[in-house]
């Protein structure tokens, strides 16, 4: 019941205020928007027992995506004056593309893990057992990723990919060492 | 339900297993008790405004050898932040022109309600808390990195050159000591094997400060700059950006956001006693019953409380001790000694911990050998710091003496001027 | 599970209550008679010049853009941190690398002075 009506709610945000992203002239109410609709998607991670995610949601897409769109904003200018129309010539083609992508994720979703009787169980109905495994979800996380059986190489390129996202945003955006001296 | 029987339940604090007991195990009844716990909750936070912020005008203005308030309500002046309240609420709102009014309002809204939406973890005494997340520890975080936003709408919604420019500043301070936070409590989260609150204090016989001194030297002074306290009060530096980001900000609106920024102050402190010194525990003295009274629960409410308090009135002291940081100070002492020091100190944790394991010198009788090891890791560390820290400053020093001696030279043979 | 976070979804729902009831009473209390000097806004008590939201130096982008890196990569660190006590020696060494890397970043963002605030 809790988790139906928190999924409601968290899927209203999420599309209402994505829905406002793309339509808002205001690039800084766009961010605002945005975050909102970050916000949606942690309640959705919430209603699927997702705690941990939910508040990694907050952590990351609020606290930290969320902050270097907007100092990005603030690095281009006249930012304020945009006197676009949002719905211009691509309008349709975007439209296009995005209702592709939405039918291919349907259909796989669909066709990977089809509604049947035995794994349509209701999220109400899950037994003392399930609980208490879920208890430890956040534990089980941490040693499937540096355990022995787990996701240990994934993991570390994970952390491989963010050193090479940082280093190559620093020479992109960063002066030459020569230039700086 | 009956009124004679509720009265020693709230003495020793066990009301709600009392109602959980006589209402039964109905889902509303997880929902009225969790909103009768959020509004005890936020009403306790917000009446410690009142308290805290007379007690820190009164200890401030002692130590500046003045008296402070001493005329509202009787010669302590104690109806003080009562009357403050009352003359930011008959105040004019004054809105600047030109103001983007959503981010405007929506930032001390989101100010107070982030300060708030902490406390919901925290343990104020055995089994008294407003919920016991797996993950605690990491709520507060995600929350309290979701309050800096606030600190960029009002920034941007105030049309203030000083307001923005000082919630840029804020945002780089607080993003950037945020990161030593994180990295810094995860040396207790390792100690005590949980991310949870209750977890943490629960791993606590002695207190993780013995084991982890540095580490709760870093949490420390990042729960300073991340609360905008002195040395690290760039967020309102009044001779620089006016009042920062709260510039433009008049009456109770600018009420919310100093009522945010105490009850985030009286939050970190009591993290830090929960974190680093065994929260409500204090000898046993949680455990107390008495003629069936849980005298325990309101033992270890006054034990963090009275923890709270010293924590409160160190951030006070330092207050009136410390004069600011210069903004390239502050990053590079965040960016350059507080990380890469606890980067260290996980790195020694991890592999520390893990070989007392492998000998067996974790939990029991062996918990004051583990104590001691790290502690004395920590003591290594902590010297190993200094001595490096004293070298370079004396190369800086000599370089400088060097520059300054040269300067001297070229001015002796230069010409000397008319004037 | 869900019954947790159950109060977290209410305190959400709740906490805007509290700082919005001091505004509007704020509102309704205090005078209201807005005019143009008043709402001027101030700065420094000179007359405002130009636009207020200029172009902001590249400085703060970068920094958010490192602290994003140490978030993500504090935030794999956590659950290590609390499944701690079930991980064998292998998966400390993974860890240990994982934080070897990190502070590889952080030396390399040093080395090409991103920190040094200009």
């Amino acid at each position: 019941m809790a988790e139906q009506i928190t999924f409601i709610i968290g899927s209203i945000l999420a599309l209402g205020a994505g829905f406002i992203v793309v339509t808002n002239r205001n690039l800084f109410h766009g961010a605002l928007a945005l975050m909102i609709s970050f916000l949606g998607v942690a309640a959705i991670y919430l209603s699927l027992d997702a705690g941990f995610l939910a508040a990694a949601q907050l952590l990351i897409y609020i606290g930290a995506i969320s902050i270097l769109i907007i100092f990005a904003i603030m690095l281009t200018r006249r930012m304020m004056q945009t006197t676009e129309d949002p719905f211009n010539s691509q309008f349709l083609l975007a439209l296009a593309a995005s209702v592709t992508v939405f039918a291919i994720l349907f259909s796989a979703i669909v066709y990977v893990w089809p509604l049947t009787a035995s794994n349509s169980v209701p999220l109400a109905a899950k037994t003392a057992v399930a609980d208490a495994v879920l208890q430890d979800t956040v534990v089980n996380l941490g040693s499937a990723f540096v355990g022995a059986d787990g996701y240990v190489i994934p993991f570390e390129l994970a952390s491989i990919l963010l050193l090479a996202a940082m280093v190559g945003a620093i020479i992109v955006a960063w002066p030459k060492p020569e230039d700086v001296a | 339900m009956n009124i004679a029987e509720l009265f020693p339940k709230l003495l020793d604090l066990t009301v709600f297993d009392y109602l959980r007991s006589v209402w039964g195990n109905a889902p509303w009844v997880e929902v009225v008790l969790d909103i009768i716990a959020i509004l005890t909750v936020s009403t306790f936070a917000l009446l410690l405004v009142f308290l805290l912020g007379w007690t820190e005008r009164k200890v401030l203005a002692r130590m500046q050898d003045r008296i402070g308030p001493n005329r509202v309500g009787g010669r302590f002046g104690q109806l003080q932040m009562v009357a403050d309240v009352v003359k930011m609420m008959t105040k004019e709102m004054i809105i600047p022109a030109g103001a983007d009014r959503i981010a405007y309002f929506a930032a001390p809204i989101l100010s107070l309600m982030t300060s708030l939406l902490l406390f919901a973890v925290l343990p104020f005494a055995p089994g008294l808390i407003g919920v016991d997340l797996n993950v605690g520890v990491f709520y507060v975080l995600s929350i309290s990195s979701v309050s800096v936003v606030a600190l960029l709408l009002a920034g941007w919604g105030s049309n203030n050159k000083y307001a923005l420019l000082g919630a840029f500043r804020s945002v780089a301070q607080l993003v950037s000591y945020e990161v030593p936070m994180i990295l810094s409590i995860l040396v207790p989260i390792l100690l005590a094997r949980s991310m949870s609150t209750v977890g943490l204090v629960e791993a606590q016989p002695i207190p993780f400060f013995f084991y982890a001194p540095l580490s709760a030297v870093i949490f420390f002074v990042a729960s300073l700059a991340e609360t905008g306290r002195s040395p690290f009060d760039l967020l309102e530096a009044e001779s620089e950006i006016i009042a920062g980001f709260h510039t433009e900000y008049t009456g109770m609106v600018f009420g919310l956001f100093m009522a945010a920024e105490y009850i985030g102050i009286i939050f970190m402190s009591a993290l830090f006693v929960t974190a680093y010194w065994s929260g409500y525990r204090l000898f046993g003295l949680e455990n107390v019953v008495l003629n069936g009274l849980q005298l325990g629960r309101i033992l270890g409410f006054l034990v963090i409380a009275g923890k709270t308090a010293v924590v409160f009135f160190l951030f006070m002291w330092i207050r009136a001790t410390l004069p600011r940081f210069r903004i390239d100070q502050l990053l590079n002492f965040g960016w350059k000694f507080l990380v890469p020091l606890s980067i260290v100190l996980i790195f020694v944790v991890v592999i520390l911990d893990k070989v007392l394991v492998e000998v067996g010198l974790v939990g029991g009788s062996n918990e004051v050998v583990r104590m001691g090891i790290h502690l004395v890791s920590n003591l290594l560390i902590g010297w190993a710091t200094i001595e490096i820290l004293r070298r370079r400053a004396k190369t800086a020093r000599q370089d400088y003496e060097a520059e300054a001696a040269a300067r001297d030279a070229a001015r002796v043979t230069a010409p000397a001027h008319a004037d | 599970m869900f019954a947790e976070w159950q109060f977290i979804a209410l305190f959400v729902l709740l906490a805007p209550i509290l700082p919005g009831a001091p505004i509007i009473i704020n509102r309704l209390l205090g005078p209201h008679k807005p005019n143009y000097i008043k709402q001027q806004t101030y700065e420094c008590g000179i007359e405002t010049v130009g636009d207020t939201w200029v172009q902001f130096k590249v400085q703060y982008y970068i920094y958010a853009l490192v602290f994003v890196i140490f978030d993500i990569e504090a935030v794999f660190l956590f659950p290590i941190a609390a499944a701690f006590g079930q991980l064998g020696v292998f998966a400390i060494g993974a860890t240990v690398l994982f934080v070897f890397l990190l502070a590889d970043g952080l030396a390399y963002a040093w080395s090409r002075g991103v920190l040094e605030w200009v």
